[in-house]
């Protein structure tokens, strides 16, 4: 699993005899969790991490910090002014501080986000480890299943759904997308639950007693975690994606202010004829700054799962006398 | 011919299934779609006394018991009677769909193949050749382009290159005024309207496929059977692509597959930016307007259409992998 490959208690590596010895980067503070320590090792991993925790402390710190009403309205000048010292981001049509708004809507936006994440990856353990290790019936119906919702278009679904539901609050958002992006996962974890429900481990626990539930939960999902976290990053991904386009072509829950809510108002106020470029380029800068930040994660969790995927940093010197000998001298050696 | 007559058998289920849905969704949402068009539209109806059953009659509603109108439901779909239209009314949904098909096939047709073709292309070179310039720039600068919503892409496209810079006509698939025809002004203006959109999609798609290719092959590169025809003599190029990359690519298809349903996702917000006159366009618009026929008649041939590209992918994949026909 994830520390059998990075042994990060080990400083040294040997190299062939006589080489200068390869080392790694020192590890990291005792304390801090394992997967913590190796996913901080790789490089794209940990920008990663880092954009997502400036985010979370802004949209938690953030509204302590500037604690305006991003709902009130500036009547000091003309709407859709452009960024300047008295507002950070510039206004919108309505004389709304737009850093404001960002601020105070990070959190929301976040949260919609990660929600809608959780619940399609919890459908998608259930539905997809159900499949795997029950077989049979099971198996076929739930698989059914998961093909055809994987094979409607989701996002042209959504749309009709929401414009359906009439949206007062976030949950009708968060149900929508939930319900309708859990397949991929669920096929995925299926084919890893099949591989797994042959191990010894899971025979063992089969014929001391265990339930068939107790066993998925205990034994083989904790085997699996690389993968549902790379998948619940992927689907919030996807579900930032898939909100913001529902806001955008105006089914949001308008009454709250989130990212994707200014983007629905720049475009309602026709920002591009108008030429308010700030009014969309900075929510929608956030929205993909959100999605490459975890992007960078899922990248860095399939290097560390996948060696192979790995581009090792060796020290030139190293890397010069890990190099074979010269022929002629290996030819006049063996004489 | 068994994994072929087993996909078909699941492309019929899946079909059944949407068409089923189709029909499910509206009458399973609280209210009446006629009260609700009447409500919105109530200036028209004032007064009129046989306004409701007029409007259930368009929209298609009826107090028959369910089983009789999935009956007639079916009847209709078989006869390709999809409803009128309330919004381009008294045109037939299906002639409005007729007219944005083209458009929507042309785009995405067009847009997923370059796509495709150029990230797997640019994914094997890459692979090939681990820490080259093409391995160390390539991968991070498309992940970077690929967490873009695509209506983003197309938001700052149509800005840029289209309001501030005015390389690129930024609306609509040909100039207004001008006649549809098979000249070869015509087919240039259409394709000088199609860059930036198509240019989206690109470079938003394109990510996915050269970091899944990239994956792919460095997995396949480690098998013995590429040291093989190396030790054999081979040239570099014919063991990269006749060997390495004929295993590698059979993941790409079924990755296109399903990839299709979210592109078509996707081109309903290029569609809606770029006023693009196709499916995703007339649907975003058609459920603005509250258009209930057009709507579920465009959901409907959405998912056919997808379902169809799965089945062409899954055939081109039994073509390409002699090992699943035999199974």
């Amino acid at each position: 699993m994830l520390s059998d490959h990075v042994s990060d208690d080990d400083a040294e590596v040997t190299a062939p005899a006589g080489a200068a010895p390869i080392t790694m980067r020192p590890a990291l503070p005792f304390g801090w969790p394992r997967w913590l320590r190796s996913l901080l090792m790789d490089r794209k991993a940990a920008i990663g991490l880092a954009i997502l925790a400036f985010l979370i402390v802004v949209g938690i710190v953030g509204p302590l910090i500037w604690t305006g009403d991003p709902m009130a309205s500036d009547y000091s000048a003309p709407p859709q002014q452009p960024p300047s010292a008295a507002h950070w981001f510039g206004t919108d049509q309505q004389n709304h501080d737009i850093f404001l708004q960002m601020v105070c809507g990070t959190r929301s936006s976040l949260a919609l986000g990660f929600s809608i994440g959780a619940l399609a990856t919890l459908l998608s353990i259930l539905i997809g480890m159900s499949a795997g290790y029950f077989g049979g019936w099971v198996d076929e119906i739930l698989s059914l299943l998961t093909n055809i919702v994987l094979v409607i278009p989701s996002l042209p679904l959504i749309i009709v759904l929401a414009s359906w539901v009439q949206v007062k609050s976030d949950v009708p958002i968060v149900a929508i997308i939930g319900l309708t992006s859990w397949a991929w996962g669920a096929r995925v974890l299926r084919s890893q639950t099949l591989t797994m429900r042959r191990k010894d481990f899971v025979l063992a626990s089969q014929v001391s007693g265990e339930s068939g539930w107790r066993i998925v939960l205990r034994e083989i999902l904790p085997n699996m975690t690389s993968l549902v976290v790379s998948g619940f990053i992927g689907t919030t991904v996807y579900a930032i994606g898939a909100a913001a386009g529902l806001y955008f072509l105006g089914f949001g829950n308008l009454a709250e202010v989130n990212w994707f809510s200014i983007l629905y108002w720049a475009q309602n106020s026709s920002a591009l004829q108008t030429g308010a470029w700030w009014t969309f380029v900075i929510p929608g800068g956030a929205i993909a700054l959100v999605g490459t930040a975890l992007s960078l994660i899922n990248f860095g969790i399939d290097e560390i799962s996948n060696p192979r995927l790995r581009v090792e940093k060796v020290k030139p010197a190293a890397r010069a006398a890990m190099r074979p000998a010269p022929v002629a001298a290996e030819k006049a050696g063996a004489r | 011919m068994r994994y072929l007559s087993r996909r078909l058998l699941f492309y019929l289920v899946a079909l059944w299934a949407s068409i089923t849905l189709n029909f499910a969704i509206p009458r399973l949402m609280p209210g009446n779609p006629a009260e609700v068009f009447l409500a919105s539209h109530y200036q028209q109806f004032q007064g009129d006394p046989n306004a409701l059953r007029t409007v259930e009659a368009i929209l298609g509603v009826s107090n028959d018991p369910l089983p009789l109108q999935y009956w007639h439901y079916l009847v209709d779909l078989a006869h390709g009677d999809l409803g009128i239209s309330t919004s381009f009314y008294p045109a037939r949904v299906s002639t409005v769909i007729a007219q944005s098909l083209p458009w929507t096939i042309f785009l995405v047709g067009l847009a997923s193949i370059i796509a495709f073709i150029s990230g797997t292309g640019l994914g094997i070179v890459t692979a090939w050749r681990r820490r080259g310039l093409l391995d160390t720039v390539l991968p991070p600068l498309t992940l970077l382009a690929s967490s873009f919503p695509y209506f983003f892409l197309a938001l700052l496209m149509l800005y840029f290159l289209g309001f501030t810079l005015n390389w690129f006509p930024t609306s609509h698939a040909y100039t207004i005024g001008s006649v549809p025809s098979f000249t070869a002004d015509f087919i240039g203006d259409v394709l000088y309207h199609a860059i930036l959109p198509a240019a989206t999609i690109v470079i938003v798609a394109i990510g996915g496929w050269l970091l899944g290719m990239r994956n792919t092959m460095v997995n396949t590169l480690a098998e013995d059977y590429i040291n093989m025809a190396q030790a054999r003599g081979l040239t570099e190029r014919r063991v990269m692509l006749a060997y390495a990359a004929r295993n590698a690519i059979l993941p790409q298809i079924t990755a296109f597959a399903m990839a299709l349903g979210f592109l078509v996702g996707g081109q309903v917000l290029v569609e809606y930016v770029f006023s693009y006159p196709g499916l995703g366009y007339t649907l975003a618009n058609a459920v603005g307007n509250e258009d209930y026929p057009l709507v579920q008649a465009l959901l409907l041939i959405i998912t056919v259409a997808v379902l169809a590209a799965n089945l062409v992918a899954d055939l081109v994949y039994a073509r390409l992998d002699p090992r699943v026909r035999s199974a």
